[in-house]
Formats: C-alpha cells, sequence, structure tokens
C-alpha cells in the first residue's frame, strides 16, 4: 500500500496509460514526464484495479526510462495508473492516469506494409505463371552453376563414381532447405536416368524423410525404381561439426566426383568444400547465407548466390510456370528498387517516408 | 488422392499461417503455438526412422566386411552406449551423460572447428592467387582490410583504418544487401509456388 499523497517538484505528471498496441492482450502501456533531478533512484508504479479504492505495486523503473509495460494487466479489468519518485526514502506521487483496460487486436497494424508487398507479389505470380502457362516464351538469363549440373553429372557417370548431394545445416522450416529438396529432385532424376549412385547426406531427420521420399519419387518416376537403394539417403547427425566430419570421412574415402552444397550452411562450409577440393571432386555450390558465399566461390568450381538457389529447380526443370515464378520475383525486385530510388528522392525534400518500409 | 490431399492441407495450413501472422489475438497465437508442437511430435517421429536409417546402414558395412567397417562399428558402439547412458543414469546436470558429452563431443566439436583456421589459409591463397583483374581487386582490397583492422595499419598511415572501414561500410554492404533482396523473394517465391501448389517437386513427382 502506498497511497500517500505528496505533490511536489518530484512528482511525475502527464501519467497516460495506453493499451500496448498489436498484442494478444494483457499489457498496458504507461508513460509519463521524467522529473529533472538526477540524484533519484527511480520510479514506482502503482495500480488501482477498479472499483477498488487502493493502490497496488506492480513494478519499478531506473530514473531513465519513463515508461513502464504492465504486462499482468487482466482484459476484462479496468485501471488507474500513478507513478511515484523514489528519492531515498521519500515518494513523491503523480495525478491519477486515465482509466484504461488491456484488449487483444485482430490485425497487427505494424505489418500492414508486408501484407501489401505480399498480396502485390502473390499477384505478380499469378499473372506471370498466367502468361507462362499461355505459352509465352520468358526470357531467363543464363545461369552458369545451374548448367554446369548436367556436366557434373556426365562426369561422375564417366568416372563411374558417386554424386554427393549435401543439403547444409537447415531443418525444413528454412526456406533454402525447400529449394534444395527441389533441386535434389532434379539431380535425382538425372541420377536414376544414368544410374550413377547418389549419397544425400542430411543432418535433420524430418529433411532426411523429405529427401527420401524426394529420391524414391524420382526412381519411380523414371522407371528406374528397382535401381533406387534406400542407402542413397542417410542420416548423419544433427551435430554441426559431427555433421562436417561424417562428411569429410564420406568424401575422402568415397571419393565422389561431384558435390553440391545447396542449402543453408554455417561455419561448416569450408571445411566440407575444402576437403571435396582437395580429392578434385567437381563443386557445385549455392547457400542464401551471404556470409559463407566467399568460401564456396574460392573453394568450388560454381556457386549459386542466394536467390539462384530459388530459382534452380525451375531453371533446372524448364517448366514453363516455374519459369514464370522465376520473372515474378525479377519484377518484384524491380519494384523494391524503384519504391527505394522513390523514397529516398523523396526524402532530399525532408518527406521522410522511409519509416512506411519499417516492420514490427 | 495421393497428391491432392497433400496439396489440400498444404494450402490450408500454408494461408492459415501466412493469416495467423498478421492477427495478433490469443486465438491466433493459440493456433501458432499448437502447430509448433505438432511440428515437434513429427520430428520425433522422423527421428525415429533417422536413427534406423544410421543403423541399417553402418550394420550393412559392418556385414560386407569393408575396409572402412572399424569406423561403423565405432559408430554404432558409440551411440548405443549414450543412448543406454542417458536412460539409465539420466541427463541431470552433473549426469555421466553431460560428463561424456561436455568432455568428449564438445571438445571433438572445436578440434573441427579449429581446423578451419588452416583451411581458410589455403582458401585464401587461391582466392588472392593474382590471375586476373577481379583477382586483384580482391587481393588489393583483402591487404587494406586487413591492415586497416590492425594496429601496425594505423601506424603506417591513419587513412588505412577509415579506408578500410569504407570498404566493409559501403561497397561490402551493399552488395550483401542486394543479395539478400533476391534471398527474401526467393524465400516469398517459394513459399507461395508450395502453398498454391504451383511447385509440386517435394510431392516427389516434380509435376
Amino acid at each position: 500500500m502506498f497511497f500517500l499523497l505528496i505533490i511536489s517538484g518530484l512528482s511525475p505528471q502527464s501519467v497516460v496509460a495506453n493499451d500496448r498496441p498489436n498484442d494478444a492482450g494483457g499489457c498496458v502501456i504507461i508513460t509519463w514526464d521524467s522529473v529533472s533531478d538526477t540524484s533519484i533512484d527511480g520510479y514506482i508504479v502503482l495500480r488501482q484495479t477498479l472499483p477498488d479504492t487502493t493502490f497496488k505495486r506492480v513494478g519499478f523503473t531506473g530514473r531513465l526510462k519513463n515508461e513502464f509495460e504492465d504486462n499482468s494487466a487482466v482484459d476484462s479489468e479496468r485501471y488507474v495508473y500513478r507513478i511515484a519518485t523514489k528519492k531515498g526514502e521519500m515518494y513523491y506521487y503523480s495525478p491519477p492516469s486515465n482509466v484504461i483496460h488491456s484488449s487483444p487486436q485482430f490485425f497487427h497494424t505494424g505489418r500492414l506494409n508486408t501484407l501489401i508487398a505480399v498480396i502485390i507479389f502473390t499477384f505478380l505470380l499469378v499473372y506471370f505463371v498466367r502468361r507462362a502457362k499461355k505459352g509465352e516464351n520468358l526470357f531467363i538469363r543464363k545461369i552458369s552453376g545451374i548448367d554446369a549440373v548436367d556436366e557434373a553429372i556426365g562426369r561422375a557417370t564417366e568416372m563411374g563414381r558417386p554424386i554427393l548431394y549435401v543439403p547444409g545445416l537447415g531443418d525444413i522450416d528454412f526456406p533454402s532447405t525447400i529449394a534444395s529438396m527441389n533441386i535434389l529432385g532434379e539431380v535425382a532424376k538425372k541420377v536414376a536416368m544414368y544410374d550413377i549412385p547418389l549419397i544425400a547426406v542430411n543432418c535433420y531427420p524430418v529433411v532426411f524423410t523429405v529427401a527420401r521420399e524426394i529420391v524414391h519419387e524420382a526412381f519411380l518416376n523414371q522407371g528406374k525404381i528397382e535401381k533406387y537403394k534406400d542407402d542413397y539417403v542417410r542420416y548423419l547427425t544433427e551435430s554441426q561439426f559431427g555433421y562436417a566430419g561424417a562428411i569429410n570421412g564420406i568424401i575422402l574415402r568415397e571419393r565422389p566426383a561431384t558435390c553440391f552444397f545447396i542449402g543453408p550452411f554455417f561455419a561448416e562450409s569450408l571445411l566440407m568444400a575444402e576437403t571435396g577440393n582437395q580429392i578434385g571432386a567437381v563443386q557445385i555450390a549455392g547457400t542464401d547465407q551471404v556470409l559463407q558465399l566467399p568460401f564456396f566461390v574460392t573453394a568450388c568450381d560454381y556457386t549459386l548466390l542466394g536467390e539462384e538457389v530459388y530459382a534452380a529447380s525451375a531453371y533446372l526443370s524448364r517448366e514453363p510456370i516455374l519459369l514464370g515464378s522465376l520473372k515474378a520475383q525479377d519484377f518484384g525486385k524491380f519494384l523494391v528498387l524503384l519504391i527505394l530510388v522513390f523514397l529516398t528522392v523523396l526524402s532530399f525534400f525532408n518527406l521522410n517516408l522511409l519509416s512506411f518500409l519499417k516492420v514490427e | 488422392m495421393k497428391q491432392r490431399l497433400p496439396l489440400f492441407i498444404c494450402l490450408v495450413v500454408g494461408l492459415l499461417m501466412v493469416i495467423q501472422f498478421y492477427i495478433p489475438h490469443p486465438v491466433s497465437v493459440g493456433f501458432n503455438s499448437i502447430i509448433n508442437k505438432w511440428v515437434v511430435i513429427l520430428s520425433a517421429f522422423a527421428l525415429v526412422l533417422g536413427i534406423g536409417n544410421l543403423v541399417s546402414h553402418h550394420i550393412s558395412k559392418i556385414k560386407k566386411a569393408k575396409a572402412d567397417r572399424w569406423y561403423s562399428l565405432v559408430t554404432l558402439i558409440s551411440m548405443t552406449l549414450m543412448a543406454l547412458v542417458g536412460l539409465v543414469f539420466g541427463i541431470g546436470p552433473d549426469s555421466l551423460y553431460q560428463k561424456i558429452f561436455l568432455n568428449i563431443l564438445t571438445p571433438l566439436g572445436a578440434t573441427m572447428f579449429a581446423l578451419l583456421a588452416y583451411y581458410m589459409a589455403s582458401a585464401a591463397y587461391r582466392a588472392f592467387r593474382v590471375r586476373n583483374i577481379e583477382a586483384s581487386i580482391l587481393l588489393a582490397s583483402a591487404f587494406v582490410v586487413m591492415l586497416g583492422f590492425m594496429p601496425i595499419g594505423q601506424f603506417l598511415h591513419p587513412y588505412f583504418p577509415q579506408v578500410a572501414e569504407w570498404i566493409m561500410r559501403v561497397p561490402n554492404m551493399a552488395s550483401q544487401r542486394g543479395i539478400l533482396f533476391g534471398v527474401a523473394f526467393g524465400s516469398i517465391a517459394t513459399a507461395l509456388k508450395i502453398i498454391l501448389g504451383i511447385e509440386r517437386s517435394w510431392l516427389g513427382s516434380g509435376k
């Protein structure tokens, strides 16, 4: 119980309570004007639950803050807040705030910009896919890293040695892991066609099961199911360097003619790519992890940079519908570039709308 | 039906998860939590399949008496021992399981990580060999950046750290952001293609 009314220059003023926006309820934000005295200890936040008449302490903040989030609010209750400045043993109380109650919201307004972007991009995607379906010839630039897939598989066929496929260190919730699985499907079809051994190694069990299903179906589609072996897709370990060590062991013992490193990679990328380089394998890498790209560029013959990983499946399959989606990606990037240039030019004239791009 | 049902489930759950992102209401948050629990449960089932694959692969190698069968034997014995130690003695902070983990597995991982320094040296040697104009620019900028971040750079010329900082902050950052834009659009396109059923190679058919 802290209800002692002492009004002085140390009493916080303009105490305002607001429901926290864009949340699931249960939170009130209280703001006040800080006092100018720098020798105070901090502020005590007091709350009155109506129709009670007493204030109870709900929190304490340091003297440099003038905002408090009360996460103990109940949505059906109405509250009044009061802030007490604590200086030594003395308390200086503010006037009461407005009456407030917390509530959940049905739309996150801070994410409106992303919703607009997704809707525009979906329209672009549908538009270009429809154009592709009508048989329109869409120009797609040459991606040498993907063009080299056939060459790399051909080399493995000539040498009679296996192909190693590493989908990276990401679980199935990584978009680049999904893109890698799409590429694995295309690679597996060619592996089935030319009857070459495949070693696809995985570090997450869910990715392993998806990879196994994809490779199995690829063999089935090529009418080579009798050639499929369970051993083609292997589960190793979730440990990052255990995974890298196991792959290095496979590279050195089984000496694959071609290594694919496509997916999300982290510190282990160079360990594997350098080992593959040492045995003279043709290496095609691709990742969306910007910091790992220089390592792959150095150690591999071909590297798919960022978005090329996502384009590879469409590029390899040459399906018009999938190629249409690549056009949508390009137009999306062009649109973002235009918006950025436009907003930057506006900011020269003191019209700062760049904050609209901020996502909460 | 074998394809339509997964596509339908993918469409419905995918759209629900997209909608959920824009709704902060407790019902929506609860739905997200339930889906995440399902993912954990499904992962546990997949782990059984993964371990089954690991065991069968190594048993077949041992049976075939290949030259490297000893590695397979070590793998199987280590895996079984760790599982038994964890099941019998528990996995608490002072348990035998934690001691094996901290004193054997962690140093082994650190050893692999430490090897990275040597791999980096050999990769850097190849990258910095002056073969063409791009490699020359790479070598020159790497030289400036390395000097700029070392005390000797400041000693040689006070502009070295500033130039190094500029290379990292302007051309390097600009190219990184360019790649990241592409990655973002690629991620969204992949997600939309799968949700809308345009990309179906994850179903195995490729059609």
